[in-house]
């Protein structure tokens, strides 16, 4: 068991907007390897919703099997969550969702859990277009089964085992683009900087937002030829277009300059401001998108940021009509049409 | 040659090319009996293919009112070429023949026990009716106006059911009802005084309904306050999720017409299973139907459900095998499957209706009994069941009655709460603790849900013996579902009885019909038809107040006996395998056959227990 957090606690924690501090929003201790890329990316979650000032127990967490999906029992503790079974969280969140629409939606899944096991149900969730925050922690191997490589390892690259890949990866990202997201995104771990406002703008997105991050296994992945190691992310990463995530309620200042920038106004009215470099494309085309991922792929780099936004999507919700009231408050009153009706029903059959 | 002379009481098959149209036909015909009064039971027996391929619908007609299959049929309408030698031989003799004379039968139909009966329907289609689209409909169509005056049927209520059927649209009625009258007409011309069968009005049906079963649970989920159903589609359940949207388009819209009810069309089962108990472990009535494949792929999670208590209702619409076995026939051979479907120690409750309104009631029951024991239930239907029609007792529901979602804190429960709550604490010691739905309070009631490796808490453990609490909590669950289970229906014929039987589901009606066919040359049997597992006390008793018991049901192995001796620790040799394993309904005489014989075989035992059960 490993504890990485400070166990002191200062009275003067910064308080957000709901009065909340930062450890409002930690959970139980983790116990992941020293090291470990998911821990950051459980503590980028915590610091998105700290700074956001989401209400914590208004989140549902939902996760699968892996080291990975271990990690919603580490952020986020007045929160209902569940471990699915493997691969199958997106079903799970599903469900889930169209019980309540009311809550925040956040699925923690690894790379194993969903490029292969779960595959059948990501491309399903996206195409269904699940109001909820899909964050895929991606170290390119089975960490829990202790480190065979994963559908997302890179041809070429080895794990501490030393046997190059051989097999094609699959990029959940372009596959995200392809089936219909409308917010795609990837990270690293170890930037943090980049993470959490990726991570924001996930959050008010409405529909399903992908957030892919390079999460380095350090007990079975981080060998100097594994793409998936710490020093090869720093070293290719490649970052689209820097941005700015402008949450609702801040005023937006207008000191930016014509043309250099792209504004997108999300759902809950915050707005991603990208600002134009040489690398940037238009990233509300999914052409444009996977022409930039496919580029970079090419050149061996790791292409990071927001990668897509489409803010024109209907959810799930609203494809199947329901109700505005949550699914999970209706009583007899609204559901059961009484004896009188069924009377009726059964003259039908008569 | 001795004709078949029989009021109300006779078998008659209808044998049709698939994607014909002739179901609409057939059920034209059933639906006649049934407005005439008389118990009629239809069984569609369908091949797993779209077009092209033999079907057969038969139709019992049973003043007597027994509605399993009899065996045997007695009339038939043969109109498919493909297996007009097959049908022919079938018939019991004395029965007639009835098929499409525009091409001739060859010189080896040469019987002499029965009675042919010539029409040439393709001629006179071809002859009559002018737009070539519609003859292959009409041409059935056809056939039931030769049944109307051959059986001496009233022809208004044929009229009366098309009239009704085209009530939206009386332009389509109008090429049906001629094509009835061209029936008739033709045989009242060509065979009169020919079939010694007839039909009467009687008064057996009163009040009854004819529906098929998954219709009848559709609406007992819409009834049951089930709000989310994940599904695939899979013969024979897919007409379960379709009632259930029909009618929540009817009765289940909000005053801005969007909808009470997510029905979502899962990627497979996996998916549709997950997605109930995504929706239940959030707080909303959820449920999926599916058929034995399906159950397959759904049994991973049943296992995270039955160890993270999270309720979810499965209806499983039994049939023959795997998806190239014989899918659309039915069987009852999920039974042990279902009953301990998953890995590890897993049990599960199930129900097994026995008609349509048990269809509606158990479903509707199977939500009430999810949430109170916070444990997947699965209610055994079946094809028979599922998509024939069958007379039953209409629906009903009591507007007193409440949703019991079972042990469930909200925001002021947390708030009041003066004991230490924990997910898995049993404060009450029957088994099942409090749940709480994400959402509801800032402070408190929040936990992860996982498998077993958890202590009361809902906190992490791999703790042996927090882990053997856990595990035998679950078992005092079950035992608190025994007192749950609906009651066994038990028929006592012999006070002081030696012989039982033990039956469920479809078997029901064609056992209770071999019951009084025994009865009549003396051997007398008591009865009890099992409704729920895990199984009540009175099972035990009345299998231990007999001496030997007959398990009848629809599988090879005898599935219902195994669940008893194993559950019930009983002697093997006590309870006897009555199985019938055609793929098609159990009838009542291979039933009276076999135990017959197999009270040929083996002399009663000398010392008989008898006893009341
Ligand atoms: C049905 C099933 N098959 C296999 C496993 C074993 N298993 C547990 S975790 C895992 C792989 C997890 O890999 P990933 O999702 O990448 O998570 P990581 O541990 O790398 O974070 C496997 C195969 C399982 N739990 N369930
Ligand atoms: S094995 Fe790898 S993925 Fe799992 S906790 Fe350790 S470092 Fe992380
Ligand atoms: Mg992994």
């Amino acid at each position: 068991m490993s504890s990485r957090r400070p166990v002191f606690r200062h009275p003067n924690l910064p308080k957000n907007d709901l009065g909340y501090t930062r450890r409002d929003y930690e959970g139980l201790d983790s116990t992941l390897c020293a090291g470990c890329g998911h821990d950051s990316i459980t503590n980028a979650i915590i610091q998105a919703c700290f700074e956001l000032s989401i209400e914590p127990h208004r989140v549902a967490k939902l996760s699968g099997i892996g080291c990975s999906s271990k990690s919603p029992a580490y952020f986020l503790g007045k929160s209902h969550g569940i471990n699915a079974v493997h691969g199958r969280m997106p079903s799970v969140a599903t469900g889930a969702n169209m019980a309540n629409k009311d809550l925040l939606y956040i699925g923690v899944s690894g790379d194993g859990d969903t490029a292969s096991i779960g595959m059948g149900q990501f491309v399903h969730i996206v195409r269904r277009n699940l109001n909820m925050v899909y964050i895929v922690m991606n170290n390119g191997c089975y960490g829990l089964t202790k480190g065979q490589d994963s559908a997302t390892a890179d041809k070429g690259s080895s794990s501490r085992k030393g046997r190059p890949n051989p097999f094609e990866a699959i990029d959940l990202c372009e596959t995200a683009v392809q089936t219909g997201a409308g917010f795609v995104a990837r990270g690293f771990s170890g930037d943090k900087e980049q993470l959490v406002p990726l991570l924001k703008a996930a959050m008010g997105h409405r529909g399903f937002a992908l957030v892919d991050v390079i999460s380095p296994c350090v007990t079975f992945n981080n060998t100097p030829a594994s793409t998936k190691s710490y020093h090869w992310a720093r070293d290719h990463m490649e970052a689209t277009a820097t941005f700015d995530f402008i949450p609702s309620r801040q005023e937006i200042t207008t000191d930016y300059v014509e043309g250099a920038t792209q504004n997108v106004t999300l759902h809950d009215g915050s707005v991603i401001r990208l600002h134009k470099t040489d690398n940037s494309f238009d990233v509300t085309q999914r052409w444009s998108s996977l022409e930039a991922m496919e580029q970079c792929r090419e050149k061996g780099q790791i292409l990071t940021g927001i990668l897509h936004v489409n803010e024109t999507l209907k959810d799930t919700h609203d494809i199947l009509e329901t109700t505005d009231k949550p699914l999970n408050t209706l009583t007899e009153k609204d559901l059961c049409p009484g004896n009188q009706v069924l009377t009726k029903i059964s003259e039908n059959y008569r | 040659m001795k004709k078949l002379n029989r009021i109300n009481d006779f078998v008659i098959r209808f044998a049709n090319v698939n994607g014909s149209g002739s179901a609409s036909a057939n059920n034209l015909f059933a639906k006649a009996v049934f407005r005439l009064g008389v118990p009629v039971s239809p069984k569609n027996i369908f091949p797993s293919n779209i077009q092209g391929l033999p079907t057969w619908y038969e139709v019992r007609v049973c003043e007597k009112g027994y509605l399993g299959r009899r065996g045997g049929y007695d009339f038939i309408v043969a109109v498919n070429g493909q297996t007009l030698k097959k049908d022919y031989e079938g018939l019991e003799s004395g029965g007639y023949f009835f098929y499409d004379s525009t091409k001739s039968l060859t010189e080896d139909y040469t019987r002499k026990d029965i009675t042919l009966i010539r029409m040439p329907l393709t001629d006179i289609c071809n002859r009559e009716i002018d737009n070539p689209k519609l003859r292959p409909l009409l041409k059935n169509i056809i056939y039931v106006g030769a049944l109307a005056y051959l059986l001496d049927m009233d022809f208004s209520i044929l009229t009366d059911s098309i009239a009704k059927q085209f009530s939206k649209k009386p332009k389509l009625a109008e090429p049906n009802i001629r094509a009835l009258k061209l029936g008739r007409e033709y045989a009242s011309e060509h065979f009169a005084h020919t079939c010694e069968l007839s039909l009467k009005r009687s008064d057996k049906l009163a009040g009854h309904i004819l529906i098929d079963g998954n219709t009848a649970t559709g609406l007992g989920a819409l009834y049951g306050g089930a709000t989310v159903a994940g599904w695939y589609p899979i013969t024979p359940s897919t007409s379960v999720i379709e009632a259930f949207d029909k009618f929540t388009r009817q009765y289940r819209m909000d005053e801005s017409g969007k909808r009470k009810a997510a029905i979502i069309q899962a990627e497979d089962e996996l998916s549709a299973m997950g997605i109930a108990l995504g929706a239940a472990w959030n707080g909303a009535r959820a449920f999926t139907a599916t058929s034995g494949p399906g159950v397959s792929l759904m049994t991973e999670l049943l296992g995270l459900a039955y160890f993270s208590e999270i309720p979810v209702v499965l209806i499983n619409v039994q049939r023959a095998g795997p998806s190239t076995g014989m899918p659309t026939r039915t069987q009852q051979s999920d039974v042990l499957a279902c009953a301990y479907a998953s890995h590890g120690d897993t049990k599960h409750v199930l129900l097994f209706p026995c008609d349509p309104k048990e269809c509606f009631e158990m479903t509707a029951e199977s939500f009430d009994l999810a949430d109170r024991l916070q444990t997947p239930v699965i209610v055994m239907s079946d094809l028979d069941l599922g998509m024939n029609d069958h007379v039953s007792m209409p629906m009903e529901w009591d507007d007193a009655r409440r949703y019991d979602r079972g042990k469930v804190l909200d925001r002021a429960a947390l708030d009041s709460m003066v004991r230490d709550w924990g997910r898995y604490l049993d404060s009450d010691n029957d088994g099942i603790c409090y749940r709480t739905y994400p959402g509801t309070h800032p402070e408190k009631g929040a936990y992860f849900t996982r498998g077993s490796s958890h202590d009361e808490y809902a906190a992490y453990t791999e703790d042996t013996d927090a882990y053997k609490r856990c595990m035998e909590r679950l078992s005092q669950k079950f035992e608190t579902a025994r007192d749950l289970m609906p009651a066994s229906h038990i028929q006592i014929n012999a006070n002081a009885g030696t012989l039982g039987a033990v039956f469920y589901g479809t078997t029901t009606n064609a056992a209770n019909e071999a019951i009084e066919q025994l009865g009549e040359k003396g051997i007398v049997l008591n009865s009890l038809r099992v409704r729920g597992f895990p199984f009540k006390d009175e099972v035990r008793k009345f299998i231990n107040s007999h001496d030997q018991v007959f398990v009848i049901e629809q599988n090879r192995d005898g599935q219902m006996r195994t669940l008893l001796i194993t559950e019930l620790d009983l002697l093997p040799s006590k309870l006897i395998s009555i199985a019938h394993v055609a793929g098609t309904p159990i009838d009542a005489l291979s039933i009276t056959r076999s135990i017959e014989a197999l009270l040929i075989d083996k002399p009663k035992p000398e010392t008989p227990k008898g006893g009341a059960a």
